[in-house]
């Protein structure tokens, strides 16, 4: 007889199979059944399949009159940085060559807002109320060009934020607090050093306070500079807002440096009927002695879905597809362990590795690196495919940067892998294929489905505590703290953001591993 | 200490109410087949499950070479078991079922094509074992248990859906493994399987061990010969007999039990009295009238908790 093994053990501690060993050995069960191998594949398959059916259903005309309407989509600005922006607002400026300082007070900054919705033709919306966005801007702006999407530093008293810095539509200082009066004016100075701009307030006009500084590189000798005021929708009476206008009073507005010669010259920024931000009307300017009054609606800041028919995303083609594959995966993932305990099987394995949470963590490895790859590609298809043909059916599509694109793809394959797990351990703990398949879907699957086909409050509570929370991680819309927006699950935005929404799905498959390690330790096979 | 034995002492497990061992000991030694013997739900499968570290005793251990089943490293290279040969996924081939079980044992995947020769099945090596009937199951089932060269072989029911082919094979092939010096533990709830093959017998009815010996002396145990007589008049044959000193039993009409005559005193006592028959026979005594005597009593396996048990 021939002895292939070694003395068992020494006294003591029990050695275990390597687990190494027991990775290869479910990775063999794994890939010898055959059935097992083709439903990831078909899985892929149908999240690419249904994200172009979602994407080819989707036709965006776009109206720039009465019954003028054809495919397409308004004018949304692309930032510096590829995002899209809200580029809209009224200027008087000059073109300044070379360094220079362009101070002014602004002594009132007033506005009313639109008694109709955003959703009704600006023609229809001219009856106004008295109101003040509180992200009303009223300043002095540096860019460029007017082109919109360029770049720009501002310096500006806004309607509820106090004084504030900005640049670059994304970045944001604040300045002094408090609302602009003819009983409390407001000093603002913008200087241009090289590629630097510097902004500054100042109550009295001598005492001045830096706020903040940003170094366009690349500005070229000749900008424009200027007086701007803009005024954003608002979403304070509303859900689909209401459209504003700001009006600002400029005082002793001194410009140093080589200016135009020619007088100041006043200029509407995205406020055609093109351009996708709802505008109250196009803005205008009045001397009054020395006094410039210029009124102005729009935003200059990132865009977030206002204004926007729909809200097409990277991610928008994904949901219906993913969750019909993640169907598939849950039924194979499940498998994976009860058709072990269907035939018997469960027993030959637990006596060849008698650490059962071993053969449990390795399930878990082998079927969730099945789901990972499975998701990662369909999803890598399924959004390149998705915007492809949103956009060739005229939908506008949010950019989404390359970063935010590899989240989305690895985010999804995360929830995938979660998900595989967590119904592995539901197998584990029921031991029949029926009912954890069923168990699986309920509780990994319903919640995102009864979310997406539901409204109100509560849908809010899904996407926080349910294991629909795991699909945050397809978040693509951009929130900004410089736009008043209801980022609602109804606006497209997920109440946790992708990777806290992919804990909450984590600590749910968590839950589910702990209670299955503790019964298969328990119970007997 | 010898790998080739298995100890176990003083199981004791309850399902529920129903107690499926009661005090279980014995010990398969090295070098034997050891028959374990009892009707279905007496405890057999519960005890190999035990032993196998499936179960978990309430009392009493299990010891293989020495050691607890969980603390083997590769248990597969230590003890070979066949517990269900349905339990294979019927979708993944012979071969397939084997190799995993060789990766989880870091065994080399030659192992898997020395034991589909070993058991006959290198032809079927390729093909679903959903498709195999259920003789090649358990010719798969030894193959699995013999993938890691072990020196202890549990074998639970193995002739069961064999072939007299396949059985005449297992029979060779125990004979040839405890000859190798291993320790085998073949389980069955027909005595007359084991006969010719088993070196020791533990006998089980009811969680409890009925009987823990070589063959040789369980034999011996049992009641002597015994004479059938065929006769059309058993009532006078039985008088004749007794006055010559046997003890009979009237089985039906026209047959009679016989001890304490031969079968020669028997023809010599009937021929002088004039008392007709047709037929004499001997009856030896075999595993299975042990098996029996010791049982009877035991066999309420259709009782619910027998059932229990059994599962």
């Amino acid at each position: 007889m021939t002895r292939t093994s070694a003395s068992p053990l020494s006294a003591g501690t029990p050695e275990r199979t390597r687990f190494t060993a027991v990775l290869r050995a479910e990775w063999t069960k794994f890939r010898t059944v055959r059935g097992w191998v083709i439903a990831p594949v078909i899985a892929a398959l149908l999240c690419i399949m249904f994200a172009y059916l979602v994407a080819n259903g989707t036709h965006t005309d776009f109206c720039t009159g009465a019954g003028n309407c054809k495919a397409g989509h308004p004018f949304v600005p692309t930032g510096p940085n590829g995002q899209a922006v809200a580029d809209s607002y009224y200027t008087v400026g000059r073109q300044l060559t070379g360094d220079g300082t362009i101070t002014t007070q602004v002594t009132s900054l007033t506005g009313v807002i639109s008694t109709a919705m955003t959703n009704v033709a600006p023609s229809q919306a001219q009856q106004t109320r008295p109101g003040l966005a509180a992200w009303a801007k009223a300043g002095i702006l540096a860019r460029p060009s007017t082109r919109q999407g360029s770049a720009y530093a501002a310096v500006m008293a806004t309607g509820g934020h106090g004084d504030r810095f900005q640049y670059n539509y994304s970045h944001d200082n604040p300045g002094r607090s408090g609302p602009v009066s003819t009983s409390s004016p407001r000093w603002l100075r913008l200087t241009r050093t090289g590629d630097t701009l510097t902004g500054y307030d100042s109550t009295n006009g001598t005492t001045w306070t830096r706020i903040g500084a940003a170094h366009l590189t690349g500005l070229p000798v000749t900008v424009h500079v200027g007086l701007f005021v803009t005024s954003p929708v608002s979403f304070q009476t509303s859900a689909s807002g209401s459209r504003t206008l700001a009006t600002a009073t400029f005082d002793h507005t001194i410009i140093d440096g080589h200016t135009t010669p020619n007088a100041w010259h006043g200029q509407s920024i995205g406020a055609r009927q093109q351009d996708f931000y709802p505008t109250l009307r196009v803005g205008s300017y009045q001397r009054a002695d020395s006094s410039l009054v210029i009124s102005g609606s729009g935003d200059i800041a990132p865009a977030v879905v206002q204004g926007l028919l729909g809200a097409d995303t990277a991610a928008s083609s994904l949901p219906f597809g993913l969750t019909v594959a993640l169907i598939v995966i849950i039924v194979v993932a499940t498998m994976f362990i009860t058709a072990e305990y269907r035939r018997g099987l469960i027993r030959i394995t637990f006596a060849a590795i008698p650490g059962r949470r071993r053969v449990l963590a390795a399930k878990a490895a082998v079927i969730g690196a099945v789901a990972f790859v499975t998701a990662a590609a369909a999803a890598t298809v399924a959004i390149s495919l998705g915007e492809r043909i949103l956009q060739a059916n005229g939908a506008y599509v949010f950019p989404a940067s390359a970063s935010t694109v590899v989240r989305i793809i690895a985010g999804t394959a995360a929830l995938a892998t979660v998900t595989a797990v967590a119904v592995l351990a539901v197998g584990a703990i029921t031991r029949r294929s029926a009912a954890a398949v069923a168990t699986g879907i309920v509780v990994f699957v319903l919640p995102s489905i009864i979310g997406s086909i539901s409204s109100g409050g509560a849908v809010q509570w899904l996407y926080r505590l349910t294991p629909a929370a795991g699909l945050s991680v397809l978040q693509a819309l951009p929130r900004s703290a410089q736009v008043d927006y209801p980022y609602t699950f109804a606006n497209g935005y997920y109440p946790l953001a992708p990777w806290a929404g992919l804990g909450v799905l984590t600590a749910w498959a968590a839950l589910a591993l702990g209670i299955a390690a503790v019964v298969l330790r328990r119970r007997d096979a | 200490m010898n790998d080739a034995v298995i100890e176990v002492t003083g199981l004791r497990k309850r399902f529920g109410p129903t107690l499926a061992l009661g005090g279980v000991t014995f010990t398969a030694p090295p070098g034997k087949v050891t028959g374990f013997i009892g009707p279905n739900g007496a405890g057999k499968s519960t005890t190999i499950r035990v032993i196998l570290g499936l179960d978990a005793p309430d009392e009493g251990r299990v010891r293989v070479g020495g050691h607890p089943y969980q603390d083997l490293r590769n248990p597969l290279r230590h003890v070979g078991a066949l517990i269900d040969a349905a339990a294979v996924q019927p979708s993944r081939t012979a071969r397939n079922h084997l190799l995993w079980l060789a990766r989880s044992q870091a065994l080399k995947a030659g192992r898997v094509d020395a034991v589909l020769e070993l058991v006959g099945l290198a032809a079927a090596a390729r093909r679903r074992a959903g498709g195999f009937s259920l003789g090649m199951r358990q010719r798969l089932g030894i193959a699995a248990a013999m993938l890691g060269d072990p020196p202890v072989v549990i074998l639970d029911e193995p002739f069961n859906g064999m072939d007299p082919e396949g059985i005449v094979w297992m029979r060779k092939l125990l004979r040839t493994l405890a000859a190798e010096g291993r320790a085998l533990l073949v389980s069955s709830h027909l005595m007359s399987e084991l006969q010719g093959i088993a070196d020791h017998i533990v006998v089980i009815g009811r969680g409890k061990v009925l009987a823990d010996a070589g063959i040789d002396e369980l034999l011996a145990r049992a009641a002597g010969e015994q004479v059938l007589l065929q006769t059309p008049t058993p009532a006078e044959a039985a008088r004749v007999l007794h006055r010559a000193g046997g003890a009979t039993t009237i089985l039906d009409d026209s047959t009679l039990s016989v001890s304490g005559l031969a079968a020669r005193q028997v023809v010599e006592a009937l021929g002088q009295s004039g008392v007709v028959f047709s037929e004499v026979t001997t009856q030896r005594a075999t595993l299975e009238d042990v098996y029996f005597q010791l049982t009877s009593g035991e066999a309420e396996f259709r009782t619910e908790a027998g059932q229990g048990a059994q599962r």
